[in-house]
Parts: C-alpha cells; sequence; structure tokens
C-alpha cells in the first residue's frame, strides 16, 4: 500500500538540551505530522524511533540543535543538527553498547549506546558527519515502498 | 495475552487505562534501558520496567507499546501519570520485581518479541 503523499511537507524544531522532561517531544509531534498525512503505521514508528534517538543525543550531549524534517512522495528525510562539542571518533561512537553518558542522563535510562546503531538500523540511508568543536551533523532516510 | 489478564497475573494496580479488558497484547519487554525498548522491542507490547519514569512513557509513546508496568510498587509522579493519560498508554504497578513480573507472564504464555 502506497502512502499517498501528493506534495512535499517540510518543518523544523528547536531542541535545547536540558530539560528532560520535555525530552522527545518533537520526535512524538513529527510522529503525528506522518500519521496525519497517510505514512503507514511500520514506517512511521521507524522514523520515529530513529528520530528519538537523535533528539535525545542533541538534548544529552550537544544542549542545543535542530531537527529538519521532509516528507516527500518517495521518502522522508530527517537531518539533526547541533552545535555540540562533536564527536572525536565516529566509527568507536557507532558501536553497539558505546556510551559516554554520564550517570545522571543513565538514571533517566538512556546511555545503552544503542543510540547511533538504532538510527542507522531504521534508516534506509545513514550519514553522520562530525567535527570536534563545532557539532554534529545525522541524516537519515527512509523510503516509502511501494507495494 | 488479554490486558485484564495481565492486570490479573501481576497483581496490578491501574494508575492510567483507556483501552478494554480484552485488549490483546502480543508481547512483552522487560528492561531499564530506553534504547534497548526501542531496538529490540515491537508494537503492541507490554514494557515491564522499573524505570518509573516519564522516559518510559515517552519511549512506550514512539514504539508503538500500550501497556507499561513499573516494578515492585514503584509509585510514578504526577507528570508521569499524566503523560500516560495524554498518550493513552495503559500505566500499572506490579508489587512483584522485575524477575518475577516477567516470570509469571511468562509462565502463562507471553513471550518476549523476537530476539
Ligand atoms: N550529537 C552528539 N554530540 C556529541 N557526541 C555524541 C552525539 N551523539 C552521540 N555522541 C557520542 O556517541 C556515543 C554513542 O551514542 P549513542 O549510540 O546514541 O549511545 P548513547 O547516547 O546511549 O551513549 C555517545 O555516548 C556520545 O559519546
Ligand atoms: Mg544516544
Amino acid at each position: 500500500m502506497k502512502a499517498k503523499i501528493d506534495r512535499t511537507y517540510e518543518g523544523s524544531f528547536h531542541i535545547v538540551g536540558g530539560d528532560f522532561s520535555r525530552a522527545g517531544e518533537a520526535s512524538t509531534e513529527l510522529k503525528s505530522i506522518l500519521l496525519n498525512v497517510g505514512i503507514d503505521e511500520d514506517t512511521v514508528r521507524r522514523v520515529a524511533i530513529a528520530t528519538f534517538e537523535a533528539e535525545m543525543n542533541i538534548m544529552i550531549y550537544a544542549t542545543a540543535g535542530i531537527l529538519r524534517y521532509t516528507i516527500s512522495p518517495d521518502e522522508i528525510r530527517v537531518v539533526a543538527e547541533d552545535m555540540g562539542p562533536g564527536i572525536e571518533d565516529i566509527e568507536l561512537a557507532m558501536q553497539e553498547g558505546y556510551s559516554t553518558a554520564p550517570d545522571w542522563v543513565r538514571e533517566m535510562g538512556w546511555g545503552a549506546g544503542m543510540g547511533l546503531p538504532n538510527m542507522k538500523k531504521n534508516s534506509d540511508v545513514f550519514r553522520i558527519e562530525s567535527v570536534v568543536g563545532e557539532g554534529t551533523t545525522v541524516e537519515m532516510t527512509i523510503r516509502l515502498k511501494d507495494c | 495475552m488479554r490486558l485484564d489478564e495481565i492486570i490479573r497475573i501481576l497483581d496490578a494496580v491501574i494508575i492510567t487505562n483507556s483501552q478494554e479488558p480484552g485488549a490483546e497484547i502480543e508481547w512483552a519487554c522487560a528492561t531499564d534501558l530506553m534504547s534497548d525498548v526501542l531496538y529490540y522491542s515491537r508494537g503492541n507490547s507490554v514494557l515491564i520496567t522499573g524505570l518509573a519514569k516519564q522516559q518510559a512513557i515517552r519511549t512506550s509513546d514512539i514504539a508503538d507499546i500500550k501497556v507499561v508496568v513499573f516494578t515492585r510498587g514503584k509509585e510514578p509522579d504526577a507528570q508521569t501519570i499524566e503523560l500516560s493519560r495524554k498518550k493513552r498508554i495503559t500505566l500499572l504497578i506490579t508489587p512483584y520485581s522485575m524477575y518475577t513480573a516477567c516470570g509469571k507472564l511468562y509462565e502463562k504464555g507471553l513471550r518476549c518479541c523476537p530476539e
């Protein structure tokens, strides 16, 4: 069943770190937008999960950033960009279980080191770029299936 | 497994619920690590967790999990209850430990989403 997306939808959310009680609001909002435009539930779940992990990383590691989304007839693209400390060793950061999350983050249930691997798992195309001292950009593309 | 059966097996207190007693829950997932929920779970599961915090509700909402059980009688704060009500997630408290709660549900046939 092909989602009937007849145009392109775009938008963005500003993410501010620290306030954990609001963590996940942007991803939750994106999830309802996707459902409203008629994207199938499985795809929505994948996008929501990947976006949520990206949002949490901005909250935890970067203190501020922006989430941009584009919904087009063929694909959904989410770009998470932050002005945080950057990642020194991306290959290491991508490993399952690797985490530098501090204790207060672990007490909130985060820091399993499965965020980046899960973003990759749920994306058809996954890109990450990072410059130490400048920030990190994660780009995720999920294709809309035809079947 | 039916929701009312889960409630009975776990001797659970219902904090919020907007589902039918006969709602069918297909899978179970037990962890305090939210990223593990997001990585390994499936929709229409029950999450059994010791993390009696808002994070558990947010994560469940994102992952299409309809039922959350807090173990060892842990009481959530008002915001956590409010969020679960808003997201129409059934929130339960069981007096049992995670180990016992899982054992009881497993014994009655509820399984982990495919490992
Ligand atoms: N946006 C980011 N800015 C800086 N460091 C990051 C960012 N995202 C991830 N990292 C680093 O990569 C590690 C692994 O990230 P992730 O897989 O999401 O696991 P977790 O967040 O549980 O640690 C983090 O612990 C952190 O060191
Ligand atoms: Mg993370």
